[in-house]
């Protein structure tokens, strides 16, 4: 009968034991969830504040009762966001498709065809992925300057339509494509290139479109390379031209304004994310590292 | 016959080849080179592009300027603080979200979040979180406030303040990538060895010390030598925070040492800006060295 | 320690978006396994075996139904105040670990007055470790290790805290043939040592048949029929445990009773007294024919094979139900045939009738 209490006891305790951490893990989480919405929320909150109201709020409020949007009409007109937005989509577009070319020409001949040196000049490429851009691109800005590359598209693009961690994604995607494909293709008396765009391609297509997507977010938030290259507001791409608002835009005070900007600039990533979400952490847990 | 045809088409993979080799050529291994050429070039001046001599001249001059070594106070600061809490947290918050079922998916989309904003952006929305003005003295002082502090200006206030904001941004920024590492590696623990460990009684602690964390070391160990090197590459964060006059905000980090010395008011001195991005180099590198030759000893593969 | 299954029920949630109805794992289970018995759970994949394993480990709660230990009731308890023992059908050792820490590992979770020492530990590692007989790779890794020493490290991890109770999942499937009939000895031998309670999950009769004391045949979540290896041979209760014990497995025909006889197409091949007329299915074990020149039962021979010390005659029969009939017979005979026809004598016991509506047993 003692045991029975003593059971009976053991199965209490583990029971409120499991619904005590799981609450706890649960207030964690949310906390945290918190943390990372709260930004979001708040830029919203200021974007649609007027510029009166915003400024006259010594504590800030949490909420608007009169939500406004000439913020984002001032953000349009009195800088040239919506030049911004274009360069970057001209640029994010165009970067990404050649970079798609060059790589997938170089994987398939890694993965595909014989040719002397090929082990050698791979292992070379390996190496090459351990070069950080911050080593190379003083030379660069140099070499685009000397080419007089400043401020135009081609000294944008050129040098990061490059991508030797791509290529090497690609190539071992393209190896997993049986060899008998390759035969029977050759067989009937396909080509080479032929067989890369009808069959290579369209078996490979979700990791060429999550190298795509990957390439463009990194190409919408590059900032760096964009900032030395360019220093004409008509070659601006979003991360300077929200620095360039930031430093001279609506004056440093209208802050509503640049909060409304924020959020043009954020809202298109944001929506590509939340339509390609299962695609995106793939492709990023395979290989993406910010910074 | 054998002969003609290998021949044709090691042509073939070559030209299949040219355009990543040509761009690869220009732009990754010239420059590379290069650089060490510029480094050791004494007194270039980029206007006529002729130097007086080689030597290690701009190395001692970046080693011995203030900003630099402000520069890399500021970076082994931020390195040292970001990348235990992150990955410490991140794993924290992993081991939550494999434990629980309802409102998973949704959880891990929030925290995705942050991966797919622009860092500029968002990073003006946490200046002006934590920024004391003439009119208002921001939301963060709000909170501070409420539990009886008083107010502090994070942006151009203390250089404590302002280290925090930035270590604080920085974890939020890598978060997304650390979660969603570690809790695939969480899920890709076979089951049964929690079942066997429950079976034996193995309390919830011990599970974890003893067979969670060995199984996922290896990932762990990425996330630590993947976040160390990005953590000293650390720029756009801070130029979103504090501006793009990092020297005078006393918050500049290597990468913004390079480029300052590179370009704008400051710039025009390539031969110091390749000397601070070899040093900033070999720094990483030793760095990831001394980790991997730790996890080699601590890894359980 | 007396293990008891009262009505033990356990009910998944459909997956299935068009049949919401639940899916029944295990149905109704009841069963009291004496103390100190091997017993094997029998069925193919997806009967119900592995979730009763789970249910009496904990691992699983059943949806209604209880579980004794003895005289305690442990079916809400979690499974580690159960006192039970489990080896995995993939062993789950550490891979981290070396053999002795694998082993281990268990007693260093003991905590207040259960705790023990160091060399208390140690010596009790290395009595499960001499018991299952791999005391000399104490300091290997589990990848070092053959499939057949991962086992032993496994069945050792299970005894070393003296469980009450022994379970074990499918734990020689993923051995080689040899290995398998070598380690299912060794389960024998380690359970008469101990005499622990030990119930065991296996798909392969063969391996329940040789080993258990008592075997449960499962099927659909539902018990077929429980017993002593041989009765449930030679006694099936329905047409699925007859096909499912027994290799070369039985031979299943058409049949029907007509005026207190057994037919078999057009051949009369038993006498069966005081069974309703009606048409039926014959199991016949391959042991049950008797080759006679002036058999009651005509088969066509298609080939005979030698094997040692049987022969086995096959042949076809329009109304068997297997592809060929399969029958064993001693060297002694020699098989005459004429023109192409065998003929056999049926030995009664070895012969069983089974409803053809309920598939249950007709007994005669």
């Amino acid at each position: 009968m003692d045991n029975k209490m003593n059971y009976d006891k053991i199965e209490k305790t583990a029971r409120v034991r499991k619904r005590v951490i799981s609450t706890i893990t649960y207030v964690l989480l949310a906390f945290w969830a918190v943390v990372v919405l709260f930004p979001f929320y708040w830029m919203i909150l200021t974007s649609v504040k007027s510029y009166g109201e915003y400024n006259s709020e010594y504590i800030p409020k949490f909420f608007t009762l009169s939500p406004t949007l000439q913020n984002y009409m001032d953000a349009f007109t009195t800088v040239p966001l919506g030049k911004y937005l274009a360069n970057t989509v001209l640029f994010a577009v165009l970067t990404t498709a050649i970079m798609l070319v060059v790589i997938t020409l170089a994987a398939f001949a890694f993965a595909r065809l014989d040719f002397k040196g090929k082990n050698v000049l791979f292992v070379i490429f390996l190496s090459l992925m351990m070069i950080p851009n911050e080593l190379v691109i003083i030379t660069n800005f140099v070499t685009i300057t000397n080419l007089d590359m400043r401020n135009t598209f081609s000294g944008l693009i050129l040098p990061s339509v490059m991508s030797v961690f791509y290529v090497y994604l690609l190539k071992e995607n393209f190896e997993q494509i049986p060899d008998s494909l390759y035969y029977a293709a050759k067989v009937d008396g396909t080509s080479d290139l032929k067989y890369l765009l009808k069959v290579m391609i369209p078996i490979s297509k979700p990791t060429l479109i999550t190298i795509t997507i990957l390439k463009v977010i990194e190409c919408w938030n590059s900032y760096v390379w964009p900032r030395l290259i360019t220093d004409d507001e008509s070659y601006y791409l979003v991360s300077n031209g929200i620095q360039e608002i930031r430093e001279n835009g609506f004056g440093r005070e209208n802050i509503p304004a640049m909060m409304a900007a924020v959020v043009v600039i954020s809202v298109p990533l944001i929506v590509l994310f939340l339509i390609f979400r299962r695609k995106v952490m793939e492709g990023v847990s395979r290989g993406g590292t910010k910074g | 016959m054998m002969r003609k045809k290998l021949k044709s088409s090691s042509i073939k993979g070559w030209l299949y080849l040219l355009p990543a080799l040509l761009f690869l050529g220009i732009f990754m291994v010239y420059p590379l080179i290069d650089v060490f050429v510029y480094s050791f070039e004494e007194g270039y001046n980029s206007a006529s592009q002729t130097y007086f001599g080689v030597g290690s001249y701009n190395y001692s001059y970046v080693l011995h300027d203030p900003y630099f070594l402000q520069a890399v106070k500021n970076t082994f600061l931020l390195v040292i603080i970001t990348v235990p809490l992150s990955t410490g947290i991140a794993l924290l918050i992993s081991v939550g979200l494999n434990s629980i079922k309802p409102l998973r998916n949704l959880f891990q989309t929030v925290y995705f979040l942050p991966y797919v904003t622009n860092t500029l952006a968002v990073g003006l929305v946490f200046m002006i979180l934590f920024k004391k003005t003439a009119y208002s003295d921001g939301f963060i002082n709000l909170i501070i406030n409420w539990f009886g502090g008083s107010s502090i200006d994070f942006i151009e206030g203390p250089y404590w303040a302002k280290m925090f904001v930035l270590c604080f941004y920085t974890i939020w920024v890598v978060m997304p990538f650390k979660i969603l590492i570690l809790t695939s590696a969480l899920a890709s623990v076979n089951q049964e060895y929690y079942n066997a460990a429950k079976v034996d009684g193995t309390s919830k602690f011990r599970t974890f010390m003893r067979i969670t964390l060995p199984m996922i070391s290896p990932m762990i160990f990425y996330l630590i030598i993947t976040g160390f090197i990005g953590a000293f590459k650390a720029y756009s964060d801070v130029v979103a925070l504090f501006g793009t006059n990092l020297n005078a905000a006393e918050m500049n980090t290597i990468v913004g040492y390079v480029y300052d010395m590179l370009y704008g008011d400051s710039g025009g001195y390539p031969s110091y800006a390749s000397a601070a991005a070899i040093l900033l180099f070999a720094i990483v590198l030793t760095i990831t060295c001394i980790n991997l030759l730790i996890s080699k000893k601590n890894v359980h593969y | 320690m007396e293990v008891i299954l009262q009505n033990l029920t356990k009910k998944f949630p459909s997956r299935d978006r068009k049949n919401r109805e639940d899916v029944v794992a295990v149905s109704d289970f009841s069963f009291k396994i004496p103390d100190g018995e091997l017993i094997g759970l029998l069925g193919p994949s997806g009967c119900g075996k592995s979730t009763t394993l789970n249910l009496i480990s904990g691992l699983q709660k059943p949806t209604s139904g209880k579980i004794f230990f003895g005289e305690d009731d442990v079916t809400d308890l979690p499974p580690e105040n159960r006192g039970i023992g489990l080896v995995f059908q993939n062993y789950a050792l550490y891979p981290h670990l070396t053999v002795k820490q694998n082993i281990l590992f268990p007693l260093q979770n003991l905590k207040g007055k259960d705790k023990i020492s160091k060399t208390e530990m140690l010596e009790k590692a290395y009595k499960a470790a001499k018991l299952v007989q791999i005391d000399e790779l104490m300091e290997r890794k589990p990848d070092q290790l053959s499939g057949g020493q991962q086992q032993r490290v496994a069945i050792a991890r299970a005894l070393v805290k003296m469980p009450r109770v022994l379970l074990l999942d499918e734990p020689l499937s993923n051995l080689d043939a040899r290995l398998r009939l070598q380690t299912r000895e060794e389960i024998r031998r380690i359970q008469r040592e101990t005499k622990i309670t030990t119930i065991f999950v296996t798909h392969d009769q063969e391996e329940a048949m040789s080993i258990s004391d008592r075997i449960v045949v499962m099927k659909d979540g539902v018990v077929h029929q429980i017993g002593k290896p041989q009765d449930v041979y030679d006694d099936p209760t329905n047409l699925f445990v007859a096909k499912f014990l027994g290799t070369p497995p039985i031979n299943v025909f058409n049949g029907k009773i007509k005026d207190n006889r057994l037919y078999i197409g057009e051949d009369a091949v038993l006498e069966v007294k005081g069974v309703p007329e009606q048409e039926v299915y014959v199991g016949i074990r391959p042991e049950g024919f008797l080759l006679q020149e002036e058999g009651s039962l005509c088969c066509k021979l298609s080939g005979v094979e030698v094997m040692g010390r049987d022969v086995s005659v096959v042949s076809t029969n329009a109304a068997s139900l297997n592809p060929t009939i399969r029958a064993i017979i001693g060297t002694e005979n020699n098989v005459n045939t004429r023109e192409g026809i065998v003929s056999f004598n049926l030995i009664p016991h070895k012969v069983f009738l089974f409803s053809k509506e309920s598939e249950e047993r007709i007994y005669f």
